[in-house]
């Protein structure tokens, strides 16, 4: 049997007296990819910020015991400010070079980019840093806040094979949020819809339906799955 | 060189030292007019141990940490920025603080005066001003984790109410360590010039807090000198300094 290693039962996040997120169940088994799928100001951000522990909720977050969670957020806006570089970027979490050159290169990044400003790194190699950042202390699971968020059409295409290869390898367990339609049916295995309340759960196929996407999106939304086999 | 002069560069030396340690923070934070806003939160406090006979500093200290403490109680209580917070503090201590120092003190309160200060009160500045080093050196790259995103920090477990109220307590340590050096009014400069010109040319973190660093210290050694020779403030001598520290460093800007 799959080891379950989170459990979320009727949950309930409300910030500033406003309710965002409402009544929310879903169970994740180690090894699944999951997208959390949901327009704009529908409240997938905060799932994910209230799941990684920093947020305030009411309900059931069951993680595992003592699991190793590797979060990326969706923008870093401030740190362009300081002058810090890659290395020092690792280092404020105590790790060791030789553990740094290792995550690099499980994103694809060669140790020559450890003396570079972070500011002076593209929005494609800045993600694979955060992606590295992440992994370095080993995770058994990823949260990524829209990874392809900023990023032109071939950097989406390497981050993703780059999270499919990652899942793979490692085992990991990924939750994604997107509010991106293809992603889903590129990389999940499940998915989450999300716009306030829950609106869908499971795998794509039977759970995306014309019904659920309007009420998800609220238009007249068409969803063509396609498959690369 | 007087005795009293060595006691001025060394006061000049630690405490321009410490500011620039903790401007690079500052600055990092984008809470560099914090530092210059807080300088006259502490004002009042000044008047009243004038008025006391109290030492000026201890005045100072106690008022500007009254001050971070309501800034910090606030921030926690409402939507505002600690910029908003701080900038409301600020004129109302301004206004109380010229209500209640005395017009001969005033001049110096707000232009500061190290040319006659005594042993203890130099051994007094130069320890608190070394453990304050010590202690943002300790807590500096969890404060930048903290600046690069709450969210990050929190997830890796650290305690981002804590540290900030850390931080903004040796905001207020430093800030009265300077008081005495420039006065209320150029106290921020000790805390953005030197900052700014290290960010100018820095490729690191290190080269950064470093760089200040460096540039504090020098600017209170130069200073020092320059008022020896001409006899002007050394508060604004140290401070006009670390302006052309600040004019060199844009050479080396991209």
């Amino acid at each position: 049997m799959v080891e379950q290693i989170l459990k979320v039962d009727k949950l309930k996040v409300e910030l500033g007296g406003e309710r965002i997120i409402e009544n929310l169940s879903f169970n994740v088994k180690k090894g699944d990819v999951w997208v959390i799928l949901g327009p704009n100001g529908a409240g997938k951000t905060i799932l994910l910020r209230t799941l990684v522990g920093v947020l305030p909720y009411k309900g059931k977050i069951e993680w595992k015991k003592n699991i190793k969670i590797g979060y990326v957020p969706q923008r870093l806006p401030m740190i362009k400010d300081i002058p810090i570089n890659v290395m020092e970027f690792f280092e404020l979490k105590k790790v060791n070079e030789k553990k740094i050159i290792e995550s690099l290169e499980s994103v694809g990044i060669g140790k020559e980019i450890l003396n570079k400003k972070i500011g002076d790194l593209s929005s494609g190699q800045f993600q694979r840093i955060l992606v590295a950042w992440a992994l370095i202390d080993n995770p058994e699971v990823l949260l990524f806040d829209e990874p392809f968020a900023g990023i032109d059409i071939s950097g989406t295409e390497s981050i993703y094979d780059l999270l499919e290869k990652l899942q793979k390898n490692r085992n990991l367990t990924i939750l994604l949020v997107s509010h991106d339609l293809n992603i889903v049916h590129k990389f999940a295995k499940n998915v989450l819809c999300v716009n306030k309340e829950m609106l869908c759960c499971g795998v794509p196929k039977k759970v995306l339906t014309p019904g659920t996407l309007n009420k998800l999106y609220g238009g007249n939304i068409k969803f063509y799955s396609h498959s690369h086999d | 060189m007087t005795n009293q002069l060595i006691l001025s560069l060394i006061v000049a030396i630690f405490a321009g030292g410490a500011a620039a340690y903790l401007g690079s923070l500052m600055v990092a934070k984008k809470m560099a007019l914090v530092g210059d806003a807080l300088g006259h939160v502490a004002l009042p406090g000044m008047g009243i141990a004038i008025l006391l006979g109290l030492n000026v500093s201890l005045g100072a200290f106690v008022f500007l940490a009254l001050g971070i403490l309501l800034v910090w109680y606030f921030s926690l209580k409402t939507n505002l920025s600690t910029e908003t917070l701080v900038g409301v503090m600020f004129v109302t201590s301004l206004a109380i603080g010229f209500l209640i120092v005395p017009e001969p003190e005033l001049l110096e309160a707000l232009f500061g005066d190290i040319s006659n200060v005594s042993v203890n009160a130099c051994v007094i500045s130069s320890v608190l001003a070394l453990v304050s080093f010590v202690i943002i050196n300790q807590i500096y790259s969890k404060l930048i984790m903290i600046n690069i995103s709450e969210d990050l920090a929190k997830s890796e477990r650290i305690n981002v109410k804590g540290y900030n109220l850390l931080y903004l307590f040796l905001i207020a340590v430093i800030v009265a360590l300077g008081i005495k050096v420039t006065g209320t009014l150029l106290v921020g400069a000790l805390v953005i010039v030197p900052a700014a010109a290290a960010k100018n040319f820095s490729k690191s973190l290190k080269q950064y807090a470093y760089g200040s660093l460096v540039i504090g210290v020098l600017s209170g050694i130069i200073g020092i000198f320059l008022y020896n020779l001409t006899g002007f403030p050394a508060g604004p001598l140290i401070v006009l300094t670390s302006c052309v520290f600040f004019l060199i460093s844009l050479i080396f800007k991209k």
